[in-house]
């Protein structure tokens, strides 16, 4: 018999906002209680909720105080928190290019330095991993991703970068992620992915929901061009791929 | 086609409405206007909805044409100097400019934003069910990007009902409610006395994103990296300087920084007008106290339109005010409301 569910902590975020927080760390288990509530609420909408936004180990619950206050909501909350997670969750499998170093990925050299191995090698680990999105935020489509392998784990950079590229894919602690817009940054870039997951003219406009899984493969230069103008036009170059 | 040209305005200006939600959990800010009770007032006076999009002005003066036709607009947020063709116009009121002139407005005074809703509004592309122009994805309509000069609106022609002015209530004195939470216990009793006891300042730095804060050093208890959550409008987060960050309506949909409280909604807006370098406090309040001004300030919001009241024959007082001077009659006339009392109309 499973254990019981802890109930999550519930932290104010001011009068029309509540954290619900499943765990302090970055923890797969935590991830999918977070998407699991996220879905409920979606399933059973609770009057006065305007908008539910996941995050690696918390769901920040946007309300409007006019219509439910934070002791009743927060009630519910734990009520919908300590329901069972369903254990076979039906993500989408979806396989992104990327095209790795020179270019289009300026720290690759140093990250295989400071690791003590070839830039051939960190990108054969990257390539390799089974990654989840664990979730989306700071600015349209950034994706964290969880399941970056131990050897690639390592601190930010000292001096974050103000400005980096559209499409970036980088490393941070024991993350990887896919950037869609240029922004700051402190992570280091390994590479680019022509795919945009966020294009206000295609449709869908956001192309990852959190909780799917990402494999990268290896692209060159040539192709990269290539498919960087097809997704330009709308074209979401991802494949979705059978589970 | 009636058109608003923008002839002269400074930066940390934009169109913005009641902002772009549900995309949250995408990343995508909701950004919209700074103080939404300004907004709100602009556009109640305009005839518009509430929210509708209306031009958010920073700081620094602004001039705006009439051209193909009349323009009615409103303004409201932080006083400002106004003027059509040397008249004088009152803040807080309707006016109408006319084809060819040129409403000039100076630098804001006691506040940052000021807002300048048209009657009818302006045409343009809602992105996300908004107009608000947020620079950093690129999305904002007519223009994804702060106003220029040279940029024109294609807008409604004036209708020929009477200009109103607005009462609002005063501004709140007093310091900026907080709801602690949700990182404060990753602050010790005296850091989070600290927060609430000292005076603070607005950094020159600060922009739509993010109200940087100038004061004593707030140190957390476990350094200052936290895994990324959810931020809110008035998430204050403490970075590893300890110099406090308010996140404001372009801020980040997350963050990787401890934040000790939160500005309450019904101060957000007020929060908002604090001029750079001017000293004001937190103070903090319960959860409950929080929810309850949020009520009232929603009731405010509702009620805007209660405060509207006419002001008739505007044109015609300005000719017999001119007729006056002409006669060689002392009135020294220049605020619309000086005419209030004799001209109002009951609604």
């Amino acid at each position: 018999m499973a254990a019981p569910l802890s109930p999550p902590r519930l932290l104010p975020s001011g009068d029309s906002a509540i954290t619900v927080e499943f765990s302090r760390k970055i923890d797969d288990d935590a991830n999918r209680r977070v998407l699991a509530l996220d879905r409920t609420m979606t399933q059973e909408p609770i009057a006065g909720v305007s908008e539910t936004v996941p995050t690696y180990r918390s769901l920040l619950v946007h309300y409007d105080p006019t219509q439910i206050d934070f002791a009743t909501l927060g009630q519910k909350l734990v009520e919908l928190a300590l329901r069972p997670v369903p254990k076979s969750e039906k993500a989408r499998h979806w396989r992104v290019p990327v095209a790795y170093g020179g270019e289009h990925g300026v720290d690759l050299e140093d990250v295989a330095k400071t690791l003590g191995t070839t830039a051939d090698d960190i990108v054969a680990r990257h390539v390799a991993g089974d990654y989840r999105v664990a979730m989306i935020g700071f600015s349209p489509g950034w994706s964290y991703l969880s399941g970056l392998h131990d050897f690639l784990h390592m601190s930010r950079r000292q001096n974050p970068r103000l400005l980096t590229p559209a499409g970036t894919i980088s490393i941070g602690g024991v993350q990887t992620g896919i950037q869609c817009i240029a922004g700051p940054s402190g992570w280091h870039l390994l590479g680019c992915t022509p795919v945009r997951t966020y294009h206000l003219h295609r449709d869908p406009i956001f192309l990852l929901e959190p909780g799917d899984r990402v494999k990268f493969y290896v692209i060159d230069d040539k192709t990269f061009a290539e498919l960087d103008r097809a997704a330009e036009r709308g074209e979401t170059i991802a494949e979705l791929v059978a589970a | 086609m009636t058109r608003l040209a923008i002839t002269s305005i400074g930066p940390a200006s934009s169109v913005q409405d009641g902002g772009r939600f549900g995309a949250q959990r995408y990343g995508l800010t909701p950004s919209g206007a700074m103080d939404r009770l300004r907004l709100a007032a602009a556009n109640c006076l305009a005839g518009n909805a509430l929210f509708a999009p209306a031009i958010e002005i920073g700081p620094y003066g602004a001039a705006f044409k009439a051209r193909g036709g009349a323009v009615r607009v409103a303004m409201a947020g932080a006083s400002r100097s106004a003027e059509i063709a040397g008249r004088t116009v009152a803040w807080d009121t309707s006016v109408t400019i006319a084809d060819g002139e040129t409403l000039k407005l100076g630098i804001a005074q006691g506040g940052a934003f000021s807002y300048l809703a048209i009657e009818g509004g302006f045409l343009g592309e809602p992105m996300f069910g908004s107009f608000s122009v947020n620079a950093r994805v690129g999305l904002g309509s007519p223009f994804p990007r702060p106003l220029q000069a040279g940029d024109e609106l294609s807008v409604a022609a004036a209708s020929a009902r009477p200009e109103r002015r607005i009462d609002l209530p005063a501004a709140a004195a007093g310091p900026i409610r907080v709801a602690l939470g949700p990182q404060n216990d990753e602050f010790g009793d005296y850091a989070i006395s600290l927060f609430l006891d000292s005076e603070w300042k607005i950094s020159a730095t600060s922009d739509r994103m993010g109200y940087r804060l100038e004061g004593p050093v707030i140190k957390h208890l476990h350094g200052h990296n936290i895994v990324s959550d959810g931020t809110v409008n008035g998430s204050i987060q403490i970075p590893g300087n300890g110099q406090p960050i308010v996140l404001m309506s372009d801020r980040g949909t997350s963050g990787g920084y401890p934040k000790i409280a939160t500005v309450i909604t019904a101060d957000f807006g007020r929060f908002a007008q604090v001029p750079a370098g001017t000293a004001f406090r937190f103070k903090a309040v319960s959860m409950e106290e929080a929810q309850a001004e949020a009520r009232k300030f929603a009731e405010l919001l509702r009620a805007l339109p209660d405060r509207l009241t006419s002001i008739e024959s505007f044109d015609l007082n300005v000719e017999a005010l001119q007729d006056a001077n002409v006669a060689g009659v002392a009135v020294s006339a220049v605020d619309a409301r000086t005419w209030h009392a004799d001209v109002l109309m009951p609604d």
